[in-house]
Order: structure tokens, then C-alpha cells, then sequence
């Protein structure tokens, strides 16, 4: 695909802001108990409570249906707010629409263009629609920094499906917005244009805009966010440091690949909890990483004193998928 | 006012129209003379003069406003359906303006564009039959407010619609129907008594008989009668639009 950076070569950020040495504790997004109940009485949110602080990569984790999409469209004014209150940067999405909405860049998820158009002319309208005057350096930095420059004068039903999606991020940053919510960034594009959108992400991240992104692809949220939500039936279950959600709820395995095929389990074993694999050649013990004992040296010396022998051992970490169907499963 | 953003949208509306300037104003020119040959020239020739106008210049101003009146409806109606049909629209929604900044934008252009084919159509009809304008100023208000009201209610339409057959729908069922009776092309005092007073309860009549009065002197109704309709039915319009934005019906969920 012509255009398309490969994701080690970087790029100039797309905005001239200095990167914040450290993210920041203020508040960009406030959200304070807010409920959504569409008409027919579905109920899409259920008292959601969230901060996200200025400068963070915050990624919204749930499956289809749980209430992200309606989260994303409560702040940025598609649809109405049913109970509490949502301020960005200080300011009421619904008494100080205004300055709230300006400091907001949206990226849908569907690739929702106007087919006829430039992409110079759709960034450019996306630039006055948010009440900022015409800037053409500020359309050409967001147009280079996001590969699009050549395509400047193309029609948009002209580029493919990735250019389109760089199309839509270009118009949400051609206001400068504070804070950028990409819906599904990556949803139904091939793994190529997802590294891409990996990346650019990436380099919104040194320019110290904030990002929140939602996702069902728990790959994507590991791959970028600093911190995750996870949330189910429209209720947030969690909200959580990345690297602390995996330390927490994190398990790793051990499995130990046997020389001889055990018959069964030995009976001083039996505290561990271990796992016979059907061809009885291998033992799997899970433990908690943050327990104050593993249990691994103990039960390394009780297979020695069985006699039992070993030609190899394996761990393996719980990736955030597994983390988060736990989540959902202990919903249910 | 993020004035910002009624000029982007009202431009994209206006560079949308140039970009189809052949189906914009060919398409009413066209079918303008079809009518100028056959009812001015053809059958007009037959006609007794009406109120010391001859029949020709007579339906000039009615030829005129039922194409200012499709026009403004589906300029309008189609500018905030086709956003709505391709899910553009989710941008104007989470951008930082009010509604009457929206209504400015999407119906400021589609009044614009049909105001332009109004005075095209003006033009053409010099070339078929002689007539004079006796008040210019009060014609060009007539030409703007109808435009401008029945853009109001083409967006109403276009909020409305959900499919492409709906956006027809009022155009063709209605607003085309209720002109050609409204005194387009014949004075009602041509009617039976009858279909007179029926006929003061079409609201277009009203449209037709001010703008008829702005060129030649003679109306169906009193001037300040359609001038206070025409103001009527866009408050009444306007009313409609603030119920919309207030209620989010059909925009917001």
C-alpha cells in the first residue's frame, strides 16, 4: 500500500506541542455517575465513574454491546446524557457544549467520509466546523505527519480503506483537539494498517494529546494504553495501570515437560493443583505471581523426592484476553 | 456565534452544488422553457389577457416560485439527509455548534442555491415574453423569504426521511400539487366560488399571489396577507426545527 510508513521509521509529530515529561494528574475527562437509557428503556450505561488525566493513552476494553460506543458518544454530544455529568477540562459537555466539544477530536469507528471530497478540502472543513480559522500550515503538518500529504488533492472514494482511516484522524486533529477518542481504531482492518494505526497512535502519544481508545482486540489495548477500562453491560468493572491490572490479575504457568508418562498425579502432590496433560507427559501448576511464595522450589524438591524426572519447564504469563474474559465470565 | 463553522458548512454546500452544476440549474432551466413554450406560447396565445397582463408574463412569477419552492425543498432536504444516510453527520453533531448555527449553514446554502436558480429562471423567461417588475425590492424579498421558509421545511424533511423515497415523497405528493393549484399558472378568480375559498386554504396561493404582486400590481389576496403568510409559515418552520434540536428527534439518541 502506497503510503504507509513502516512502524519503525518516525514520523514528526502531528502536533507542535511539547510531550509532558510525565502524565500529567489533571483531569481531562471527568465523568461522574452517568447512566444512559435509550428510548424503548434499553439501559446502555449504568452509573459509569471515570477520570482520565491529561496526557494518558487510555484504553476502553469490552465486548460489542457493552456500553463504549455510548460512552464516546455521551462526551462528544451524539447522544443525550440520561443521569450525571461529564466535563472535559473543566468544562459541562452540555452547559458549556462550546468549549467542551472544541478541545475534542472523534474518530469514528465506521470509515464515514464524503466520498467527493478532497481530503485538503475535508480536513480544512473539519478545521472550520470546530470554530478555528483557516490555517493551511496547520492542514499540511496534520497531513504530513499522518503520510497523507501526496493525497492531498485526491478524492477520498479514490484511497483505500487505510488512507481513509488516516483521512478521519487527520480531520479529528485539524482543530488541534486536547483530547483525541478513536471508537474501534482498528476494527476490521488487516494486521499491517493495525500496526499502522499502532503507530500513529504512538506518535500522538509524544505530542501530549490524550487518547482514549475502544477496542475488543485486548492485543491493542497492551500494545498502547497506559491505563485500561474494562467495562461489560454497561457497567465499568475496572479501571486500572496496564502494567499493574497484569501484575494483579495476572497468573503465570508452569509447565513441566516430563521424561517418562506419569500414571497419576502423587499424592503428596495434591495441595498444588496441578494438571495432568492427557498424554500424561506434562504437569501444569498455576501460582500467583505476587503471592509471598510461589510454591515452584517446594514443589520442584517433592518431584525430585518422587523420583519423578524432567527434560524441560515452561512459564507462561496470562495475557490481558485472559484477564478480561475472567472479568466478563465473573460478570456473568 | 462560531460563525467558523456556518461558512464551512454553508460553503460545502455551495462547492457541493458547483460540483453538480449541470443537474443545479440545467435541469430547471430547461424544464422552465418547456412550460414558457407550451402554456406561454402554444396554449397562451388563446388566453385572454388577466388583470391587463397577458398570459405569458402572467405565469412568469408562478413558474418561478414552484421552482423556488422544489428547489428549496430538496436542496435542503437532501444537504442533511445525505450526512445523515452516510453517517458524515456524526462530525457536525460533536462539533462545538448550536442549531441555529446548523440551520444557518445547511438552509443558508440550499436558500442561496435556489434564490440563484430563481433569478436564472428570471432571466430565461426574458427570452420567451415582455414583462416589467413594478417593485424589484419587495420581489426580491418575496424570492428570499420563500426560499429561505421552504428550506427550513426541506430540512425538516431531509431529518425526517429514512430512505431516499421518503425525500421525494413530500415534494411530489405535496408541495408540487399544492403550486400548480395555488395560482401558478391562473387567477382564482377564474374558479368556481367554491374552489376559490378552497383554494385560500393552500398556503402556496398565498407565495404566488405576493410575488405576482411585486410584478405586475394584481393578487389573488392582499400583499400584507402574504406577505404576514409567508412570515407565518416560516415561525411556524423555525418552531418546528427548535422542537428537533431541543428533542433530538431523529439526530440525537
Amino acid at each position: 500500500m502506497s503510503g504507509l510508513r513502516k512502524p519503525s521509521t518516525r514520523r514528526k509529530p502531528i502536533m507542535s506541542q511539547t510531550r509532558q515529561s510525565e502524565t500529567s494528574a489533571e483531569p481531562i475527562l471527568a465523568v461522574r455517575d452517568v447512566s444512559k437509557t435509550y428510548e424503548g428503556g434499553f439501559r446502555a450505561l449504568k452509573h459509569v465513574d471515570l477520570t482520565i488525566r491529561k496526557g494518558e493513552i487510555f484504553a476502553l476494553l469490552g465486548p460489542n454491546g457493552a456500553g463504549k460506543t455510548t460512552l464516546i458518544s455521551l462526551v462528544c454530544g451524539l447522544a443525550k446524557l440520561s443521569e450525571g455529568t461529564i466535563h472535559v477540562d473543566g468544562h459541562d459537555v452540555t452547559r458549556d457544549f462550546r468549549k467542551a466539544r472544541a478541545k475534542i477530536g472523534l474518530v469514528p469507528q465506521e470509515l464515514t467520509t464524503d466520498a467527493f471530497e478532497t481530503v485538503w478540502n475535508t480536513v480544512s472543513f473539519s478545521r472550520g466546523l470546530f470554530g478555528r480559522p483557516k490555517d493551511p500550515a496547520v492542514i499540511e503538518r496534520v497531513l504530513k505527519s499522518l503520510t497523507l500529504w501526496d493525497k492531498k488533492d485526491n478524492k477520498l472514494r479514490t484511497l483505500s480503506g487505510g488512507m481513509k482511516r488516516r483521512v478521519l484522524i487527520a480531520k479529528a486533529l485539524a482543530h488541534e483537539p486536547e483530547v483525541l477518542f478513536l471508537d474501534e481504531p482498528t476494527a476490521g482492518v488487516d494486521v499491517a494498517l493495525r500496526r499502522e494505526m499502532w503507530s500513529v497512535v504512538g506518535d500522538l502519544r509524544e505530542t501530549g494529546v490524550t487518547v482514549i481508545l475502544t477496542t475488543h482486540y485486548i492485543e491493542e489495548a497492551e500494545m498502547m494504553a497506559d491505563r485500561i477500562g474494562v467495562i461489560s453491560k454497561g457497567e465499568l468493572i475496572l479501571v486500572e495501570k496496564k502494567d499493574e491490572l497484569m501484575r494483579k490479575l495476572g497468573h503465570k504457568e508452569l509447565t513441566i515437560k516430563l521424561d517418562k508418562p506419569l500414571d497419576a498425579i502423587p499424592a503428596n502432590l495434591a495441595d498444588y493443583r496441578l494438571d495432568l496433560s492427557e498424554d500424561r507427559l506434562s504437569l501444569t501448576y498455576s501460582y500467583d505471581t505476587t503471592a509471598e511464595r510461589t510454591g515452584i522450589a517446594s514443589l520442584m524438591r517433592l518431584l525430585a523426592e518422587d523420583g519423578v524426572r524432567f527434560r524441560d519447564i515452561v512459564t507462561k504469563q496470562s495475557s490481558l484476553e485472559e484477564i478480561f474474559v475472567g472479568l466478563v465470565e465473573d460478570k456473568k | 456565534m462560531n460563525w467558523h463553522a456556518v461558512k464551512a458548512i454553508y460553503m460545502f454546500e455551495i462547492n457541493r452544488a458547483i460540483r453538480t452544476i449541470g443537474q443545479s440549474i440545467i435541469s430547471p432551466v430547461l424544464s422552465t422553457s418547456l412550460y414558457f413554450i407550451v402554456f406561454g406560447a402554444a396554449i397562451g396565445s388563446r388566453i385572454n389577457e388577466i388583470d391587463g397582463v397577458s398570459y405569458g408574463a402572467f405565469i412568469v412569477p408562478g413558474l418561478i416560485m414552484l421552482q423556488l419552492l422544489t428547489q428549496s425543498i430538496s436542496n435542503a432536504a437532501f444537504g442533511i439527509y445525505f450526512p445523515r444516510f452516510a453517517g458524515t453527520i456524526y462530525e457536525v453533531l460533536s462539533a462545538p455548534v448550536s442549531a441555529v448555527e446548523i440551520v444557518l449553514g445547511f438552509v443558508g446554502a440550499a436558500a442561496t442555491k435556489s434564490i440563484v436558480i430563481g433569478l436564472i429562471i428570471l432571466a430565461t423567461a426574458t427570452l420567451f415574453v415582455d414583462f416589467q417588475i413594478a417593485h424589484p425590492l419587495w420581489m426580491l424579498l418575496f424570492l428570499v423569504l420563500t426560499g429561505f421558509t421552504f428550506s427550513l421545511l426541506g430540512f425538516i424533511i431531509g431529518i425526517w426521511a429514512d430512505g431516499f423515497e421518503q425525500l421525494q415523497l413530500v415534494p411530489l405528493l405535496v408541495v408540487t400539487p399544492l403550486t400548480f393549484l395555488g395560482g401558478t399558472f391562473y387567477s382564482i378568480d377564474m374558479l368556481p366560488e367554491f374552489w376559490r375559498d378552497v383554494s385560500l386554504f393552500n398556503p402556496v396561493l398565498y407565495l404566488v399571489s405576493g410575488f405576482r404582486w411585486a410584478f405586475y400590481e394584481s393578487s389573488d389576496v392582499s400583499i400584507l396577507v402574504s406577505l404576514s403568510m409567508t412570515l407565518g409559515f416560516m415561525a411556524a418552520a423555525m418552531a418546528v426545527i427548535w422542537w428537533i434540536f431541543k428533542t433530538g428527534w431523529r439526530v440525537k439518541p
